[in-house]
């Protein structure tokens, strides 16, 4: 599975997740894959599959899996920790000490992040992970948008040294880059135009950010939309520029609005030039169960919710204006 | 199993071992001595269960380990982890006893830009393994680390220091199950057994009893030894070195604040304790430190 459009077309981020590290497998020969049970879910059968003596299985014990992959590093291999995005939540202190406090070399991946688990319900939906590992130092954050991107990213991370938390997905993925498509960590790209709000999003929103700037276009609304794939360190230029062209934000993130993306933009912002934001995210609340898109609505992720957070920060903008 | 390490034939101690008991227990002795002036310098740590742990620090860096101040980076190295990270005491204090780091320098304990810090840290110095503090990691971390040299086809063996207390904690339990699972017979766990933990007796706190059993049922090999008889501690290790197919367990039976009176099995010297000058001299002079010995050590 080593071509890169079949990859692309895979249903979702985490089924690409897993044919990548698989078809990476000989060219970075000291991966090893930790699995707590869940290789079928996290993707990473493919691996299992094509490299059977790197995978290393822990059982349902994810605190001694985060640590050991300290350990692994230790020795010189690349671990890439595997398990849903709410058991790293689990295992957060020891990959504060045992890998981040260590400046390790191993990578956190994690499936089945925010409301896109769907039916498993509000215990499986982790809604906390951005935050949590945003704040560990020189902990790298990311967050693919689709197959294509986390195709490009799993080879980033490899290449790159130093500890990584990146989440993947569960649901099926839109497709929104082609195969030329750049991944690099710490830089957003543009992937729609536009001069009167900037919409910053990540995963899974991004595909929905895109929609909502099709529907503020049928009134004459131009958004631009920003794919911030990585959510640590942000990129502060791409921002700078964003607000001196365009005046106002919305963030989209399937997350908590405290402590992923959004905090993090608004942090930035607020360095370098203050400006309107409004939040897009789950308002500081548990998740329940349901189809995906169903949560997406119930919770107020989806296009309308971000067209109409556009709106507001337009109209504080002008407002803000006006009193200038 | 204690019963089948036990049964192994002793085999006649080399014509230098007297020799090495005697350096090991001057290695655990300058162990105590430095640490307990290292917190008396900080104003604060853990001076019993740093105590408890001389002789089998002692005996891990002056005999067992196959890891040298000159070789640090060494692939093959054997690998020690302090689990119980509080310990750091003793473990600064064993290191520069060996050459691993300056013993003045380690007086610094728990000071602002000092590398040692209350608790190990691998970004500060180097030869630490991997920075320890919170229980149960490090035992994780060396069963990592044990993975990894076994998946490089390296021999080099692996030993992670737990605390008594450290054992309430359930990643050790994880860890205890994995190691075993993975047949991982380049790993030792070393139990400082010393009965107390911060608060108060381990049985009054969360009961450990009956502990050989608990690791015999993870299917660990497992010996029950006197934590502060050299002899036995060296035999101990050899014979875990020559275990195969199951990690193994020293559980070494020692007392809290060992060579100090006052200290011994009190719980509060588990720490963070200030010691006085008085209670330092005190406790170098129970040592066998005299009067240069103690002004040197003390009036940094």
């Amino acid at each position: 599975m080593s071509n890169p459009a079949l990859i692309a077309n895979s249903d979702s981020l985490r089924e690409a997740f897993g044919k990548t590290l698989s078809s990476l497998g000989d060219e970075f020969p000291n991966v090893v894959v930790l699995d707590a049970d869940i290789a079928g879910g996290t993707g990473v059968h493919h691996f299992r599959k094509s490299h059977p003596e790197r995978m290393l299985q822990f059982g349902i014990a994810e605190q001694n899996m985060m640590a050991a992959a300290g350990g692994l590093a230790a020795t010189g291999l690349i671990p890439i920790v595997t398990t849903f995005a709410v058991f790293c939540l689990r295992a957060v202190e020891q990959a504060r000490l045992s890998i981040a406090y260590t400046r390790r070399n191993a990578k956190i991946v994690a499936s089945h992040p925010g409301l896109d688990v769907g039916p498993d319900g509000g215990s499986a939906q982790a809604l906390e992970d951005l935050a949590a590992f945003r704040a560990i130092p020189g902990m790298t954050v990311i967050s693919p948008a689709d197959p294509a991107e986390m195709s490009q990213a799993t080879r980033a991370i490899l290449e790159f040294e130093g500890p990584v938390y990146m989440r993947t997905g569960r649901s099926p993925s839109r497709r929104i880059f082609g195969d030329d498509h750049v991944f690099e960590i710490g830089k957003g790209q543009i992937v729609r135009d536009g001069m009167d709000v900037t919409i910053v999003a990540c995963g899974v929103e991004v595909a929905r950010a895109l929609d909502a700037a099709d529907l503020l276009a049928e009134e004459k609304i131009s958004a631009r939309v920003v794919n911030m794939a990585t959510i640590k360190p942000i990129d502060d230029a791409l921002l700078a520029k964003c607000a001196a062209e365009t005046g106002c934000f919305v963030t989209a993130e399937d997350h908590n609005i405290h402590g992923g993306l959004g905090s993090a933009v608004a942090e930035s912002l607020a360095q370098s030039t203050p400006c309107p934001i409004e939040f897009v995210g789950v308002r500081d609340q548990f998740g329940a169960s349901g189809e995906p898109e169903e949560l997406a609505q119930h919770y107020g992720l989806t296009a309308p919710f971000i067209a109409q957070a556009a709106r507001d920060a337009i109209a504080r903008k002008k407002k803000s204006r006006k009193k200038g | 199993m204690a019963s089948t390490m036990r049964s192994v034939i002793e085999e006649a101690p080399p014509p230098a071992a007297q020799d090495l008991e005697k350096q090991l227990a001057l290695a655990a002795n300058f162990t105590r001595k430095h640490a307990i002036a290292s917190i008396y310098h900080a104003g604060s740590g853990h001076p019993g269960g740093a105590l408890s742990c001389a002789d089998l620090l002692a005996c891990l860096f002056g005999a067992e380990l196959n890891f040298w101040p000159n070789a640090i980076d060494e692939p093959h190295r054997d690998r020690f982890v302090l689990s119980k990270g509080h310990a750091a005491p003793a473990l600064y204090a064993v290191a520069a006893h060996y050459g691993f780091c300056d013993a003045k320098a380690a007086l610094s304990l728990r000071k602002l830009n000092s590398k040692f810090q209350g608790h190990p840290h691998v970004l500060d110095l180097p030869w630490v393994e991997t920075s320890t503090g919170s229980l149960g990691q490090g035992f994780s971390v060396a069963l990592g680390m044990a993975m990894g040299l076994k998946l490089q086809q390296s021999k080099a063996r692996v030993y992670a220091m737990l605390g008594d207390g450290e054992l309430q904690e359930g990643e050790v339990w994880e860890a205890a199950m994995c190691a075993a699972h993975h047949r991982l017979d380049n790993l030792c766990v070393v139990i400082d057994y010393n009965k107390l933990q911060s608060d108060n007796l381990n049985s009054a706190i969360m009961r450990l009893e009956p502990l050989a059993a608990k690791w015999r049922a993870f299917d660990w090999a497992i010996a029950e030894i006197d934590g502060h008889d050299i002899p036995e501690i060296l035999r101990t290790f050899r014979r875990a070195g020559a275990t195969h197919g199951r990690p193994s367990v020293v559980i070494a039976n020692t007392v809290k604040g060992k060579g100090v009176k006052y200290m011994e099995n009190i719980p509060t010297w588990h720490g963070s304790v200030k010691l006085s000058r008085e209670q330092a001299e005190d406790a170098l002079r129970q040592l066998g430190a005299r009067g240069d010995e103690i002004a040197e050590l003390l009036n940094v």
